[in-house]
């Protein structure tokens, strides 16, 4: 798990991304990223805010078209699916969107079972039942089911967020900074949630954080990427004493370093 | 020294021409937007034709539509029919021509006034409500949670809620124009003193199915125009609430921009015979 270069598997990795690359306007968000995530095993992303991380996600996941480079899953070249492929690529990736993205028109429980209705793999009737079980999960109560969006605080939000992206059962979850905003505590809550449920679904997942103590709960494998590039890689349990300057700067929050905050563009 | 009257002459000529680069720059950005707004347009006329369908968000989407506008369509409808009922008196009156009154006020409203006044309203509630509501769903990146639970965006979104405009706007014409004429029928009566039944008759006599049905036919473009705008604004909105806000605005603006020029190019195709 330590060590320094889990990238080298012998088997196929879960997502292979080589050169990805992807400018908005003048900006070059992404500079040629080079990642392998192995399947089964969860992966921590670090970087500073705007570094490009929700991006490389959103690039994997097809909502944004990459510029240039390989995004491969299961060994598969997404770029060469066919749109129904890619569908069905997707059908098996559960995302928890760094703010929530709960629908706020539908209440909790249809929020929960939106891609099993939308699948039809479960009635209506069926789905407020299974609402209720995914729910206690995430440890939320079934009449938590009947709310709606806006009545949940910042933390509830975040397990109903964890409960849709789970209900599925997906073979992949992205976390997308599942802790930022919480009290401590319930950040911890929230990763033992994680932990719990990429256990037992065997799922691959990827999470996006820039907290240290929530990266060495939830993750095997932990990267960072600053200006765009993939600057280390190397186990989750070595943050913070990784022996690469950045990546200890930034694990430790320090001022002084080789990472220079841009305060002004 | 010798190259400064050059270099001047040259900023002259560009300060010159900036007003026509900016106009051909204007220009061209509509062309853009004009070309991606119907390349969005066919995208979701083509979900309509293919399952899944979203009966129920249909549904919702026509009731927000029809039933939550006819307050404002009744009323603006009601007062349009006496107002015209009023002008075209005072106007026929000048050269004994009263008895047109009816006539004028059935034709006005059921080939004209009805639709673009009920187009015009339901721009204002309906258009800035979809761009609103989907602008919102943009920004707080619900349109990319659509796509992560094997939902395509648009044929939740935006399919059912052009197709709902498009149904919505005809039946609520209909209305319009029954109370248009009603409103001009109330003021025949009570203040220009025709007898209700000759009102009544004179209403009908003269007016044709053509009047009614290119009045219907227009409501259905505009319907589709609203939601169409409403939707695509709210779309391609971006930059947190004040980008929601833009979005709103040019909705509405848009659509009602359009609903007045095309009632113009479909008056002239309509009635070209
Ligand atoms: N759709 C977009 N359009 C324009 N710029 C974007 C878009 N999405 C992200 N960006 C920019 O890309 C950069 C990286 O964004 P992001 O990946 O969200 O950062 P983070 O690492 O904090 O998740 C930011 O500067 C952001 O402004
Ligand atoms: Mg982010």
């Amino acid at each position: 798990m330590s060590d320094a270069q889990p990238a080298v598997t012998s088997d196929v990795p879960k997502i292979r991304l080589r050169g990805l690359r992807k400018a908005f306007g003048a900006k070059q968000v992404l500079d040629g990223v080079d990642l392998d995530i192995r399947a089964g095993h969860s992966m921590v992303i670090l970087g500073g805010s705007g570094s490009g991380k929700s991006v490389t996600l959103k690039c994997i996941l097809g909502l944004i078209p990459p510029d240039a480079g390989l995004i491969e899953i299961d060994g598969r070249n997404v770029a060469t699916l066919s749109r129904r492929e890619r569908e069905l690529v997707n059908d098996r990736i559960g995302m928890l969107f760094q703010n929530g993205a709960l629908f706020d028109s539908l209440p909790v429980w249809e929020n929960v079972c939106f891609k099993l209705l939308a699948q039809n793999r479960i009635s209506r009737r069926a789905a407020r039942d299974k609402a209720a079980e995914v729910l206690a999960q995430v440890g939320l109560a079934a009449s938590v089911g009947d709310l709606s969006p806006a009545e949940l605080s910042g933390g509830m939000q975040k397990r109903v967020g964890l409960a849709r992206a789970i209900a599925a059962e997906p073979d992949i979850i992205f976390f997308d900074e599942p802790t930022t905003g919480l009290d401590p505590i319930m950040g911890a809550v929230i990763d033992g949630l994680i932990v719990d449920c990429v256990k037992r679904l065997g799922a691959t997942a990827v999470s996006i954080t820039h907290d240290m103590a929530s990266a060495r709960r939830i993750g095997d494998d932990a990267a960072m990427i600053h200006k765009g590039q993939i600057i280390w890689r190397g186990g989750a349990q070595s943050l913070g004493d990784t022996g690469n300057a950045m990546v200890d700067q930034f694990a430790r929050g320090e001022r002084e370093g080789p990472i220079q905050m841009e305060l002004r563009r | 020294m010798s190259a400064a009257p050059e270099a001047l002459a040259s900023t002259l000529v560009d300060r010159l021409l900036d007003p026509v680069a900016a106009l051909g720059r204007a220009v061209l950005g509509l062309l853009r937007s004009v070309g991606a707004i119907a390349l969005f347009a066919a995208e979701a006329i083509s979900h309509l034709l293919r399952p899944p369908f979203y009966g129920r968000l249909f549904l919702k989407a026509f009731i927000e539509i029809a039933w939550f506008s006819l307050p404002v369509v009744a009323l603006t409808a009601v007062f349009t029919g006496m107002v015209l009922a009023l002008q075209s008196y005072t106007g026929f009156a000048r050269f004994n021509a009263e008895g047109a009154v009816a006539n004028v006020v059935v034709l006005s409203i059921t080939r004209e006034l009805g639709p673009v006044l009920a187009g015009l309203m339901v721009a204002g509630r309906i258009g800035a409500a979809f761009a609103a509501e989907i602008g919102t769903m943009r920004v707080t990146d619900q349109i990319d949670a659509l796509s992560t639970l094997s939902t395509n965006p648009m044929k939740y979104l935006v399919a059912p809620r052009l197709l709902a405009g498009t149904l919505a706007l005809p039946l609520l014409v209909i209305v319009a124009d029954t109370l248009g004429v009603m409103g001009g029928w109330l003021i025949g009566t009570q203040q220009l003193g025709f007898g209700s039944g000759a009102y009544l008759k004179a209403t009908f006599d003269f007016l044709q199915v053509a009047d009614v049905v290119s009045g219907l036919i227009k409501a259905a473009v505009f319907g589709f125009v609203i939601t169409l705008m409403g939707c695509w604004s709210g779309y391609q909105s971006g930059g947190g609430a004040q980008g929601v806000g833009r979005a709103t605005t040019s909705a509405v603006v848009a659509s009602s921009i359009l609903i007045l020029a095309l009632d113009y190019v479909l008056t002239a195709v309509l009635f070209s015979r």
